[in-house]
């Protein structure tokens, strides 16, 4: 009875949870030291890069290695028009150029398949990178850029609203035509293409769509951090990272990103000033066990766990008495 | 003018060789294994550390290093294509998830061997003089290490095509390559073949190394940059081809020298610049099927 009652609200539970959590968020600078709030907002940095990332490459198997290209444009949009935008002004063209810049690469380069994409993506960053560098010392004549620095809690803020709509923007997509369409490109992309589905423009779309938070993410950091230059901005960790916490944390549903990103975040937070090196022996080591040995990352290995036990409960043995009691 | 020119073809043949040299293994262990193995660089960059440290420690020959460097990382390539890559390919439900997969892992390898060598060298730029006095060629001066660096890339290059063109086991891995199941039907052991292409790979990485260290500087956290030309080179030939790889190696080679003489700080550039132009005009390379 017990079960039967959570099986029909388990979706209003989870989304009355995901309500509580973000309330319990947007208080936090009234009851949180500063530090606190800072490591919230590189965590939540980190949620929305690899929920970006995840809104793409989840559901049709391109690997994509752009974030940090997209982030990048957002931490120079900062940098160039942070003087004469406010905040909320700013993030929104930050995420637009980063659209743009998704949407104009997107189309070119989504025909290409598997590992091409890949590399491509990959090269994408490291061109920006060089390109901008050559500009900044032989036009501009100065190697990085200062950026206006915007108070912690107002970029935490805009940090945790930008994640909420990222949120809803996936759950809607998730739930619509539109998402469906999207999961049938990774499954059998020449089948999607003879079902009628215009393939092309729902992959520049989203492929554009997930840009724009990049973008925004970007931006919102680059005013914590008030000196920029094209290593710092466009540096390939930001397109590893987001992709690897997202495996970790398992691609199948939103909590998998969040939860992946959250953790690693943390542990980055508490191993790199103390141990340097190790932090990256360590770091490696998780990312070569998650590949090899869970798949569908750690939200993957509670699902099964979970499934067994309510197996266990269902199965009405003796066993199963035991069990719900004792649970 | 004419001197001018000449340099520029001739430094452009020296970075081509070394290319061409980084280019093959990676080829190699993406065009039987199906690994594009980002770590790649890490082990040029271990093949270059250990041949310092034999160097600055003992004043080891360099050139002897290539006997001792090579072999292990030959052993290292082979073991982490035994446990890591052979497990993944295994549990992967199709080639292009394991393909893709395997980007991922190599990148955790990479990691895992940088930070190693961070513990074990430090972080700083290291490097020691080895035939660095000037010969001439004709009118234009080089470095005696950098001729000798060339030839042995070419040499190296050349011994690798004929191993595969003319010997057995060379035959059963170009057979593992172009179709493995049939390969696997005529007796070929697949797995232990592309454990040995993976091994072979990381091999000519620490070649490489070894003879990178002899010109350049070195620092534990050069190997991705070396991937990344690599990555170029291989693109550019064809993923997959060897002899591919070889001309690619040179043509990128000369391109960078070319820019390099006008405008230095857009060597990077342009070679991502050829490279996206590439992959949206001929995706298959050059020498591509």
């Amino acid at each position: 009875m017990n079960l039967a009652w959570f099986d029909k609200h388990k979706n209003h539970l989870v989304m009355a949870l995901a309500v509580a959590f973000f309330l319990i968020l947007a208080f936090a600078p009234s009851y949180a030291r500063t530090y606190t709030i800072i490591l919230l907002s590189s965590i939540i940095m980190y949620v929305i890069l690899s929920l970006s990332w995840s809104m793409f490459s989840g559901p049709t198997g391109y690997t994509s290695l752009a974030t940090a290209a997209f982030f990048g444009v957002g931490i120079y949009n900062a940098a160039l028009l942070g003087d004469y935008l406010p905040i909320g002004l700013l993030v929104l063209t930050g995420g637009l150029a980063s659209f743009l810049l998704a949407y104009g690469v997107g189309t070119i380069t989504l025909r290409l398949r598997g590992v091409y994409f890949a590399i491509f993506t990959f090269g994408l960053v490291e061109l920006i990178k060089h390109v901008v560098s050559w500009i900044e010392v032989n036009i501009i004549g100065t190697r990085g850029q200062f950026v206006t620095r915007v108070d912690n809690v107002t970029v935490f803020y805009v940090l945790l609203s930008t994640l909420a709509i990222l949120l809803i923007t996936m759950y809607l997509i998730k739930r619509s035509k539109y998402g469906l369409a999207l999961s049938s490109i990774g499954s059998s992309e020449d089948a999607a293409v003879h079902i009628g589905i215009n393939v092309v423009r729902v992959k520049v779309m989203t492929f554009a769509i997930s840009a724009l938070f990049a973008g925004v993410a970007g931006t919102a950091m680059a005013t914590r951090w008030g000196f920029i230059d094209p290593y710092i901005a466009f540096d390939a960790f930001y397109s590893f990272l987001p992709t690897l916490m997202a495996i970790f944390g398992g691609m199948g549903s939103l909590l998998g990103p969040i939860l992946g990103a959250s953790i690693f975040t943390y542990l980055q937070e508490i191993l790199v000033t103390r141990f340097p090196y190790y932090y990256m022996l360590i770091f490696g080591t998780i990312m070569v066990i998650t590949i090899i040995y869970l798949p569908n990352g750690i939200i993957g290995l509670f699902q099964k766990l979970f499934a067994y036990i309510i197996k266990k409960l269902r199965s009405g043995s003796p066993g199963g008495e035991n069990a719900d009691t004792k649970s | 003018m004419t001197t001018a020119v000449l340099n520029i073809i001739i430094t452009g043949l020296i970075m081509g060789g070394i290319y061409a040299l980084i280019s093959v293994g990676l080829s190699m262990q993406y065009g039987v294994a199906r690994i594009l193995n980002i770590a790649h660089g890490e082990f040029i960059m271990v093949g270059a550390f250990i041949t310092w440290m034999l160097f600055t420690n003992h004043l080891l020959n360099p050139l002897y290093s290539l006997a001792i460097a090579g072999p292990f990382l030959f052993f290292v390539g082979y073991v982490v294509h035994r446990f890591l890559f052979k497990t993944l390919k295994d549990r992967s439900p199709s080639l292009p998830a394991f393909e893709g997969n395997s980007i991922l892992l190599a990148f955790g390898i990479m990691f895992i061997i940088q930070s190693l060598a961070m513990v074990i060298w430090g972080t700083q730029i290291q490097g020691y003089s080895f035939m660095a006095y000037s010969v001439y060629l004709g009118s234009i001066r080089f470095s005696a290490n950098r001729l000798v660096l060339l030839a042995f890339a070419v040499a190296i290059c050349l011994l690798f095509y004929l191993f595969l063109t003319h010997t057995r086991i060379g035959k059963a891995i170009r057979a593992s390559a172009q179709d493995p199941d049939a390969a696997g039907l005529m007796g070929v052991e697949i797995n232990k073949m592309l454990a040995l292409c993976f091994a072979i790979g990381a091999l000519m990485a620490g070649f490489a190394g070894v003879l990178l260290s002899m010109v350049y500087p070195i620092q534990t956290t050069m190997g991705l940059q070396y991937t990344v030309i690599a990555i170029i080179v291989v693109v550019l030939g064809g993923l997959g081809s060897i002899s591919g790889s070889l001309i690619g190696g040179f043509i990128l080679g000369m391109l960078g020298s070319i820019v390099n003489a006008f405008e230095p700080g857009l060597t990077m550039a342009a070679y991502f610049f050829v490279f996206m132009i590439l992959l949206l005009v001929k995706p298959a390379g050059i020498m591509g099927r």
